[in-house]
């Protein structure tokens, strides 16, 4: 590596009470898959944000080819031929994919030639893709296209992809990566940011680092362990969730048939979902974003009633009662939006804990709230799961999503559910207090809780879970033992190809 | 009954004019919230574009430049809208309602001299020709030029959101205030421009009340026309071709329980009155349950850059 594409250093950016990034440094190479590795909250974005000019550093320079690089605005860095995929991408799902794309352009073409130019470019990267389609039509990866081709349409020297497989099956994945390595081959530069670590050791030739907004340390993936890696993370080593032996008791909750038909254009209908779940067991449902793990969670916890017979609850159909009815008798659900559905973003950690855990706790005896029980309560799990916030009086809002999340799991857990449904456990959350979490649910499920887990984290579901079963445009697979599945078999009932692979 | 007494000529010919005050309203206030604000204040910047228009016209005794007297107030109004929302992140609802409250008392308060006093007018148009066509001419062709500017108006709303680069922008905004700014447009900028349009159209629809349709000043004279406007945006599900239809359907039962109480119709004449504002409310229902409506993702929602 002779001239660096892109050097940084001595970048610092603080905010008040926080510094996001202090002195951080590295350089990425000519034709390099650089990765960035951090927990939740250790500047990766903050970082990315100052390359692509949306956040001026307070100190530090970057070159970019030999010369000064100072964006000021996400325009200047396209112009140099800095290009951003987002985490959660920048797509206007009212607009078609042809408007999306011209959106990020700095001079688009006329339309019709903007949407040959989206063909071309989707063929050439073998990422097919329909100029006219409306994005809200189009699944998570198709989405993800828009955002590549977007970028690529503007011949960019380097691609900044902020976690750009945390949506997409193994299938998806593969084909991301062709892509990738092909824009290599060509000499564009990656900067990759992921928190999977396994990915990072087979595409990218360099990592760097992040923790606590300082640069502590730079590796070559394919030479270095994930735990190593993960361990530089942390700085600190952190446990494992205990391997898994429990026994199962009796089929605590029955899903047989159950259809349930979409909730608006652009939701997923419930088609004939059948499956049980013992006490004592850890379900794992795996899919692809959108594919029905939504609505499955609002039909076992109440929130959309089912129709008559087709959930059971040790054996007492609970297909037409409502979410605090079936909260009483012992099935609770902790849901995936952390703001404005699982918290209430303006109120205070207290009046959430109450909000959930009123009946169960005993919170408000006679209808009357006892303030005093449910503070404590909210400092219970706020203790125990090592929530990190100044105090229980503050509004959920305040708190960061990695946070927030722990008190959400937290809350629910604490209660002693007989049945626990849970979308999404560790999303956003950091690597060690994700293992924290996950070791919560091993726990209860061993207390003989009956534990139902979707998640878009398949690392996480093979980790935990007994049993796995993977929804497909609302089809649910048969659920099959996690010791019996490799990859390619998740994969194929991800696809819901599953009878191929039996 | 006698509906013979009600000629069809004139009966279309005044749909146009009651129905070109709401018409440029609407498609304002339709371009605001396909920049995803809420302003809730057509109302009182109508009202304040009458009296402020009417007060000029009679001053100089140019209709004209009323208009744009009465455009530049409801500009101004809406500024203070915009400042209150886009800068100070209040609550678009409430200040929308402050400002409907504002411009009425405003208005009045401007208004007090200028009651019982004829303003001149905006003259017909006679196009040579044109205007002579035997009934067409007299039906659509013999209107004052703020009836075709108010059409014209609607297509050029339409094609710039449909065609040009900054419509395109514009409902971006509307449709993720927090994406259009990760690509780098500025969402505040756009807004509040959107929102000066807007204010600026209402300004128009009222001057045109105050100014041609009824033509003198008195207080309170819009009579929930904003309201109305407002409730055609939804009606028209934010395209700008239905906004005109909306707003002609609504001038046309305005005009139409007008003839039919002149023709003497065996109905109450409160319900008569109350028609087009019982009629709209069917249509919103209507429109509502079938669930399509097409509003813009971010409509009433604060932005802020601040991650």
């Amino acid at each position: 590596m002779e001239q660096p594409l892109l050097s940084l250093s001595g970048l610092t950016k603080a905010y008040p009470g926080v510094v996001a990034n202090d002195d951080v440094g590295f350089h990425i190479g000519t034709g390099e898959i650089h990765a960035l590795l951090g927990e939740n909250g250790a500047g990766k974005s903050t970082l990315v944000k100052m390359i692509y000019g949306l956040v001026k550093p307070d100190r530090g320079e970057m070159v970019l080819n030999g010369s000064p690089f100072a964006p000021t605005k996400p325009s200047m860095a396209r112009k140099s031929g800095v290009a951003m995929v987002f985490q959660h991408f920048s797509l206007f799902e009212a607009l078609n994919v042809a408007e999306n794309v011209a959106l990020g352009m700095e001079t688009p073409p006329p339309m019709r030639d903007l949407a040959k130019q989206i063909r071309d470019v989707s063929e050439k990267y073998g990422l097919p893709l329909d100029p006219d389609r409306t994005v809200g039509t189009l699944s998570v990866g198709e989405r993800q296209r828009v955002e590549i081709i977007r970028c690529l349409l503007q011949n960019p020297k380097l691609l900044i992809m902020d976690e750009p497989t945390s949506v997409l099956t193994p299938q998806e994945v593969e084909v991301l990566f062709k892509t990738l390595n092909q824009l290599r081959a060509e000499g564009r530069s990656i900067l990759y940011i992921s928190h999977k670590l396994e990915e990072i050791r087979a595409l990218c030739d360099n990592a760097t680092i992040l923790r606590g907004g300082k640069n502590v340390g730079t590796c070559i993936p394919a030479e270095t362990t994930a735990r190593e890696m993960a361990e530089m993370m942390v700085g600190s080593s952190f446990a494992t969730p205990a391997a898994h032996n429990r026994a199962m008791g009796d089929v605590a909750l029955q899903v047989s048939n159950l259809s349930l038909p979409a909730m608006d254009d652009f939701g997923t209908p419930l088609r004939e979902v059948t499956l049980s779940l013992r006490k004592g067991e850890v379900l794992g449902i795996g899919g692809v974003a959108g594919n029905g793990q939504d609505e499955l969670l609002l039909a076992l916890s109440g929130e959309r009633l089912a129709p008559a017979g087709s959930i059971a609850m040790n054996g007492q159909d609970i297909s037409r009662i409502g979410t605090l009815a079936r909260r009483k008798m012992g099935l609770l659900a902790a849901p995936e939006e952390r703001l404005g559905h699982a918290a209430a973003p303006d109120m205070s950690l207290i009046e959430n804990a109450l909000l959930t855990g009123a009946d169960r706790q005993n919170l408000s005896p006679k209808k009357i709230v006892n303030w005093r029980k449910a503070r404590h309560f909210a400092e219970d799990v706020i203790r125990k799961f090592d929530v990190r916030t100044p105090g229980a009086h503050v509004a959920a809002r305040a708190l960061s999503g990695g946070n927030l999340q722990k008190f959400v799991v937290g809350r629910e857990v604490l209660q002693n559910p007989d049945i626990l449904i849970i979308n999404q456990p560790t999303w956003g959350v950091d690597a060690a207090a994700a293992a924290a979490i996950r070791q919560a649910l091993l726990d209860l499920a061993a207390n003989g809780a009956a534990i139902l887990v979707i998640s878009q984290d398949l690392d996480e579901l093979l980790e935990i879970s007994d049993n796995f079963a993977a929804l497909n445009e609302g089809r649910l697979s048969a659920a099959r033992k996690v010791s019996d599945l490799d990859m390619e078999q998740i994969g194929l009932m991800m696809g819901g190809m599953e009878g191929a692979a039996a | 009954m006698d509906l013979s007494s009600i000629n069809p000529i004139l009966l279309v010919a005044s749909i146009m004019v009651s129905a070109t005050p709401i018409l440029l309203a609407a498609i304002g206030e339709m371009v605001v919230e396909k920049a995803g604000v809420l302003n809730l204040g057509v109302e009182g910047m109508m009202i304040t574009g009458a009296v402020v228009g009417f007060a000029i016209a009679v001053n100089t005794g140019t209709p004209g430049l009323g208009f744009v007297a009465a455009a530049c107030a409801g500009a101004v109004l809406s500024l203070t809208f915009a400042f209150l929302t886009q800068y100070l992140l209040s609550n678009q609802v409430a200040t929308g309602l402050g400002l409907t409250l504002v411009g009425l008392g405003l208005s009045s308060l401007i208004g007090k001299p200028y009651e019982g006093i004829k303003s001149p007018t905006l003259p017909k148009l006679d196009i040579p020709i044109l205007s002579d066509i035997p009934v067409i001419g007299p039906m659509l062709l013999s209107h004052d030029i703020m009836v075709y500017f108010s059409l014209a108006l609607v297509a050029a709303v339409w094609a710039f959101l449909k065609y040009t680069r900054a419509g395109l922008i514009l409902r971006a905004v509307g449709e993720s205030a927090d994406s259009a700014h990760a690509l780098g447009y500025k969402v505040v900028n756009v807004r509040v421009m959107a929102i000066m349009f807007g204010g600026a159209c209402a300004g128009l629809g009222g001057a045109y009340l105050s100014l041609v349709r009824v033509p003198q000043w008195t207080e309170g004279m819009t009579a929930g026309a904003g309201w109305i406007a407002l409730a055609i945006v939804v009606f028209a599900s934010w395209r700008a071709g239905r906004v005109a239809v909306g707003a002609y359907l609504f001038g046309g039962i305005t005009v139409l329980q007008l003839n039919l109480q002149a023709a003497g119709a065996q109905v109450p004449v409160a319900l008569l009155s109350a028609s087009p504002y019982l009629i709209t409310i069917l249509v919103l229902v209507i429109i509502s349950a079938k669930g399509a409506h097409g509003a813009p993702a971010a409509l009433g929602r604060a932005f802020h850059a601040s991650n």
